[in-house]
């Protein structure tokens, strides 16, 4: 009889995985906030806007962020620098610079439109709010300070892991500033005198070597 | 009747209607577990230890929420429903003896709640009023989706009460071999099935009476209108079927009602066919208190083990569509009831007179 075999197979089915569950082999639930999972290396997270190693903003109020954007909710308005004491090694700086994270869709496209690796995304994603003005990002939340430690809207959120707020899209990092993977292992460029404050970009495998995947 | 006798009948009523809600919550909760570890989650694990609290919460939250009344209701039956899809479900546990008999003060106090002669039928009439609740629920909403509910109700209780009662039909006639004449009493059928064929088989029902007891499974499970035969209550079908328009305390009781329901028939099958309280109580070796709570603990033991299939079976079936539901009812289990109280009576006949040419 196909028909009872079948249903003798279905409850083995169950069976066998509740026995799996219960002796703890097998278990899909993470339970979120005291365990995490591993963030792959591309993570899309939260934004930030980065500083060179001197202090000086990276963003030179260029647009093109804004105009890579596909759902319209970044808005920067430029200004001249002040040569006696300037913001930015360009002429000009990032005088607003405003990300309105409801509309975002973390796309990275606007990571990929900056020519001077002013923003890339960080593996930061809990940033509810329960005000629609907190949810759009200044200068205030998303500029890194001079000693490259990353603002936090709510610093005293016992969710909020400021490491993450550190750890920048890899991806980018691998690609940019041509877009072009051919410049993996090869010095970054750094419009700053002197020479590059870091090492050269590592290959995707060794990205991949690098972050230990935790949970599979 | 004395008033100590008053007493032990108030004192059996009140057993078994906190035996039943403490299982109810047992039970909620120990359905999600189980299907939450069938599918390798982890189930409700935040109100108290293991989460056993949830279905506390879950009837708190419902004895505050509003009771909405749609204006097309027949308010009468649309707030009678749920009374009467609760009263059946405690009634037929009335009946079920959850432990053996004890003697204190001079007084027997049977563990049941009454021991009627014709325990059996009046479980049959009760499982019967219970369909009314649903269907006067699915017609008095005066909404389509409950009365298609109630419409699919009346038809597939009435086909699966004719499985299960044939179903116990052949238990009937097997008890009655067993002792002195038939009977309906459960007290009395599990007293038949009380120690063991050839030294380690228990004389359970369940041996002689296998077909019955497959039969009488899979029309329990539609009867109390679980999945894989949910289809009264289909909510992706259906929404919610009969209870679509019921929220608050009076969704509370159609819940209730299922829950107990669902005890009450594993408490008649662990009756009828494993044989009920009946178990190694180890008399004299183990402390009075313990050998006489030990019944009890068996037929928890066995009415949990069919519950247990209830949950396993509504975590890997999937519904049946009407027709087979029908078809399933009409066209092989009561023909297959028949057939086996054919077969049984035969052999129970042969058993008793001989075969007929010898």
């Amino acid at each position: 009889m196909g028909v009872i075999s079948d249903f003798l197979k279905g409850l083995g089915v169950t069976g066998g995985t509740m026995l799996r569950t219960i002796t703890g082999r097998e278990m899909v639930t993470t339970q979120y906030p005291k365990e995490r999972r591993h963030k792959p290396q591309r993570f899309h997270g939260r934004h930030v806007l980065n500083r060179y190693p001197d202090g000086m903003e990276k963003c030179i109020g260029c647009e093109l962020c804004a105009g890579a954007c596909p759902a319209d909710c970044i808005y920067v308005r430029g200004m001249d620098n002040d040569p006696h004491d300037p913001v930015s090694p360009g002429e000009r700086y990032g005088y607003v610079y405003e990300i309105n994270m409801l509309r975002c869709i973390f796309c990275g496209l606007c990571v990929e439109a900056c020519p001077t690796e002013a923003i890339t995304m960080t593996h930061l994603f809990e940033f509810s709010t329960t005000n629609r003005e907190d949810a759009i990002y200044t200068r205030k939340e998303l500029l890194m300070d001079a000693e490259g430690n990353v603002p936090h809207m709510f610093p005293d959120d016992p969710l909020i892991d400021t490491d993450e707020l550190l750890t920048a899209d890899g991806w980018v990092r691998a690609t940019a500033p041509a877009g072009s993977a051919s410049y993996e292992g090869v010095q970054m460029w750094q419009p700053t005198p002197g020479p590059a404050s870091w090492d050269p970009e590592p290959s995707q495998d060794e990205i991949d070597a690098r972050s230990e995947p935790s949970d599979g | 009747m004395t008033w100590a006798e008053a007493g032990i009948i108030v004192l059996r009523v009140v057993l078994v209607f906190a035996l039943l809600l403490g299982a109810t919550i047992i039970n909620v909760w120990a359905e999600r577990k189980v299907v939450a570890d069938m599918q390798s989650r982890i189930g409700p694990s935040r109100a108290g230890p293991w989460g056993i609290l949830q279905t506390v919460a879950d009837g708190l939250k419902l004895f505050f929420k509003e009771s909405v009344t749609p204006r097309k209701a027949e308010l009468g039956t649309f707030l009678l429903a749920p009374f009467l899809a609760v009263l059946p479900a405690f009634l037929i546990f009335m009946m079920v003896p959850f432990g053996a008999p004890f003697t204190i003060g001079g007084e027997e106090v049977i563990l049941q709640g009454a021991d009627l002669n014709i325990g059996l039928l009046f479980i049959l009439a009760m499982s019967s009023m219970a369909v009314y609740a649903v269907v006067l629920a699915g017609w008095s909403s005066g909404s389509k989706y409950p009365l298609l509910g109630g419409v699919r109700a009346t038809a597939q209780a009435i086909s699966y009460e004719a499985a299960m009662g044939l179903a116990m039909v052949a238990v009937v006639m097997f008890t009655a071999t067993q002792g002195d004449g038939g009977t309906l009493s459960l007290a009395e059928i599990v007293a038949r099935q009380d120690g063991t064929w050839a030294g380690f088989i228990p004389r359970w029902n369940l041996f002689p009476q296998i077909v019955a007891f497959v039969i009488f499974m899979i029309a329990i499970v539609a009867e109390t209108n679980r999945a894989p035969f949910d289809l009264v209550e289909a909510e992706q079908e259906i929404v919610g079927g009969f209870h679509t328009e019921y929220s608050g305390m009076r969704f509370a009781m159609f819940f209730l009602a299922e829950y107990v329901n669902i005890f009450s028939m594993s408490a008649i099958a662990a009756t009828l066919f494993l044989g009920g309280w009946n178990g190694p109580t180890w008399e004299g070796t183990l402390p009075a208190f313990v050998s006489a709570i030990l019944p009890t603990i068996w037929f928890l033991a066995k009415t949990y083990l069919v519950v247990f299939v209830f949950f396993w079976l509504r975590a890997t079936l999937p519904r049946l569509r009407y027709d087979q539901l029908m078809s399933l009812g009409w066209k092989r289990l009561i023909p297959a009831a028949l057939t086996w109280i054919v077969v049984s009576s035969v052999a129970m006949g042969v058993r008793q007179f001989g075969l007929p040419w010898s």
